[in-house]
């Protein structure tokens, strides 16, 4: 029997798989901001009182504004998915067109060696961590291959 | 024209790592910054904690903490969080009540006893605490937010990993100097970068430790100052606790994301340009004014950004500043004669409290072999997570 695939706790509604991946923000119906993680009681613009906010598909592309990794295993509530320790990267991504930029981890096999700044990327959905049963899901960067 | 507030007292105790009470720590710095003024604690009438969260009730009371240890004395008492910045919010209140003349003679106190390794969340499921999610998501450590910036210095203005070490070497060549510091010893550019690498492209020695101590200052009004016999104090121009404009464009920890800037323009100065613009603003000083700067070097790099943030140089020329040696004792505009994050580590509430009583330090040619000739204008710098600015203006 295959695990059943959610998105981790805290990240649900966060990100969709359908369509194709994206993060999944909120516009605000008002003034047009667009917010990630999504607002969903305010907008964040200090001169928009709006508080419709509709969730809005983000830029699955971008460009890596930064980018690091971590070498030593982070502390709980932080997962680890080898033992021992696997270091993973870690991208700040500049999204097409949104005017945003989003952290996320880099997916595997991919090292910082293999980034540098204004490399282009996208969004994939992929696993965080798997327990017994399931598969808790998260949005990875992925460097996009022949686009450097 | 309001009467000046003016730093009576610093006190400060060694940086180190004991994991006694952070009362303890607090109570010998106000007891130090107490003797230095000249004030007995029961004529103190306002008490401004640093919060700490480590430390259960105690610590989110400190105010109420430490005065209760140095014996209650009726005086009035907040205590103020902002992470990194909270002691400069506690400087702020304090001295806004001596600035409405609701009191004379006030006591800053921030002290902190830390943890060992990275500094993570509290325990237990929290997905509603950005501090949880962020390390629950992304595994984004404190380092891995400095290395970021750290990234954009090599791969955008053209800085290499040694310049980083430089900063160290140059901290470390201060800090020997320092008797409060924890680490005194002079550390070579082959020792940081041989020491691994903890979030590229920083090494161990990049980055801070955290660190128990404790540090306070006594605040009074000009006249008070007078009356105590104290001759020529120096003076609090200005303090800053500004926080972000929108949109936010620069990724802070512990977020997930920056603001976006699809709809609203970004404001014409970045949230870590404004801190210092702040203080400048409200005192009528500008950079060129100043002899000496103590700023939060969580890492290496971003002491260099802060040399771009204060208006030290344009951005891009950080490391020029660095290589001159315009920002070591003896240079220009020295930073962090003290020793910085990098020979003291991290004690969070006291943090900023222990920038300004540095500073005083060196306004008054009391730091001794570390001492910024003929110093007159001194500045601190630093950001609290969550958007918490951070910096007091200091002069003559
Ligand atoms: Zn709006």
């Amino acid at each position: 029997m295959s695990k059943a695939r959610v998105p981790a706790l805290g990240a649900e509604g966060w990100f969709t798989e359908e369509g194709g991946a994206a993060l999944v923000g909120s516009r605000c119906a008002t003034c047009g901001t667009v917010s990630f993680p999504k607002s969903t009681f305010a907008c964040p613009n200090p001169r928009c009182a709006g508080t419709e906010l509709i969730d809005a598909r983000l830029s699955a592309t971008g460009t890596v504004w930064s980018y690091t990794d971590a070498r030593y295993q982070p502390p709980p509530p932080f997962v680890p998915t080898a033992d021992p320790y696997v270091p993973f990267a870690l991208a700040a991504v500049e999204l097409d067109g949104d005017g945003l930029v989003v952290l996320g981890q880099i997916v595997d096999g991919v090292t910082v060696a293999d980034l540098h700044v204004g490399r282009r990327v996208e969004l994939v959905v992929d696993t965080l961590f798997a327990d017994d049963d399931t598969e808790h899901t998260i949005w990875k960067w992925r460097p996009i291959p022949d686009d450097r | 024209m309001t009467d000046d507030v003016v730093v009576a007292g610093a006190g400060m105790t060694a940086w180190g790592k004991w994991g006694r009470n952070f009362v303890e720590y607090g109570v010998e710095a106000a007891r130090e910054a107490l003797a230095d003024a000249g004030v007995e604690w029961t004529d103190v009438q306002y008490v401004a904690g640093g919060e700490t969260v480590r430390n259960g009730y105690a610590g989110y009371v400190a105010g109420s903490s430490i005065s209760q240890a140095l014996g209650w004395n009726g005086a009035q008492v907040s205590t103020s969080y902002g992470a990194c910045a909270s002691g400069a919010q506690a400087i702020d209140v304090a001295r806004n009540r001596i600035l409405a003349g609701r009191c004379d003679v006030a006591l800053v106190v921030g002290a902190d006893t830390t943890p060992k390794g990275f500094l993570a969340p509290n325990a237990g499921d929290r997905p509603d605490d950005p501090d949880w999610l962020r390390f629950r998501l992304l595994g984004a450590t404190n380092p891995a937010y400095f290395a970021l910036m750290a990234r954009r210095r090599i791969d955008v203005h053209g800085a290499a990993p040694e310049d980083f070490a430089q900063v160290k070497v140059k901290n470390s060549k201060h800090g020997m100097a320092n008797p409060r510091a924890r680490y005194r010893k002079e550390v070579t550019v082959a020792e940081v970068l041989d020491s691994p690498v903890v979030a590229d492209p920083l090494h161990l020695l990049d980055i801070c430790a955290t660190s128990d101590g404790g540090a306070a200052v006594v605040l009074t009004s000009a006249h008070k100052a007078r009356e105590l016999g104290i001759a020529s104090p120096v003076r609090v121009r200005a303090v800053s606790t500004v926080t972000p404009s929108f949109p936010n464009t620069v990724i802070e920890m512990p977020n997930f994301a920056t603001d976006s800037s699809g709809v609203v323009a970004p404001p014409p100065r970045t949230f870590m340009d404004s801190i210092a613009h702040v203080a400048y603003e409200e005192a009528g000083i500008g950079p060129e004014d100043l002899s000496v700067a103590e700023v939060y070097d969580l890492a290496t790099a971003l002491e260099l950004d802060w040399y771009e943030h204060l208006g030290l140089c344009a951005v891009g020329e950080a490391e020029k500043l660095l290589r001159n040696g315009d920002t070591a004792i003896g240079g220009r505009i020295p930073v962090n004669p003290s020793g910085g994050l990098a020979c003291f580590g991290e004690a969070v509430p006291a943090q900023a409290i222990a920038q300004v009583c540095e500073v005083v330090w060196q306004l008054r040619g009391e730091a001794g072999d570390r001492q910024v000739e003929g110093a007159k204008v001194g500045i601190t710098a630093n950001k609290g997570l969550f958007g918490h600015g951070s910096s007091v203006l200091l002069s003559t």
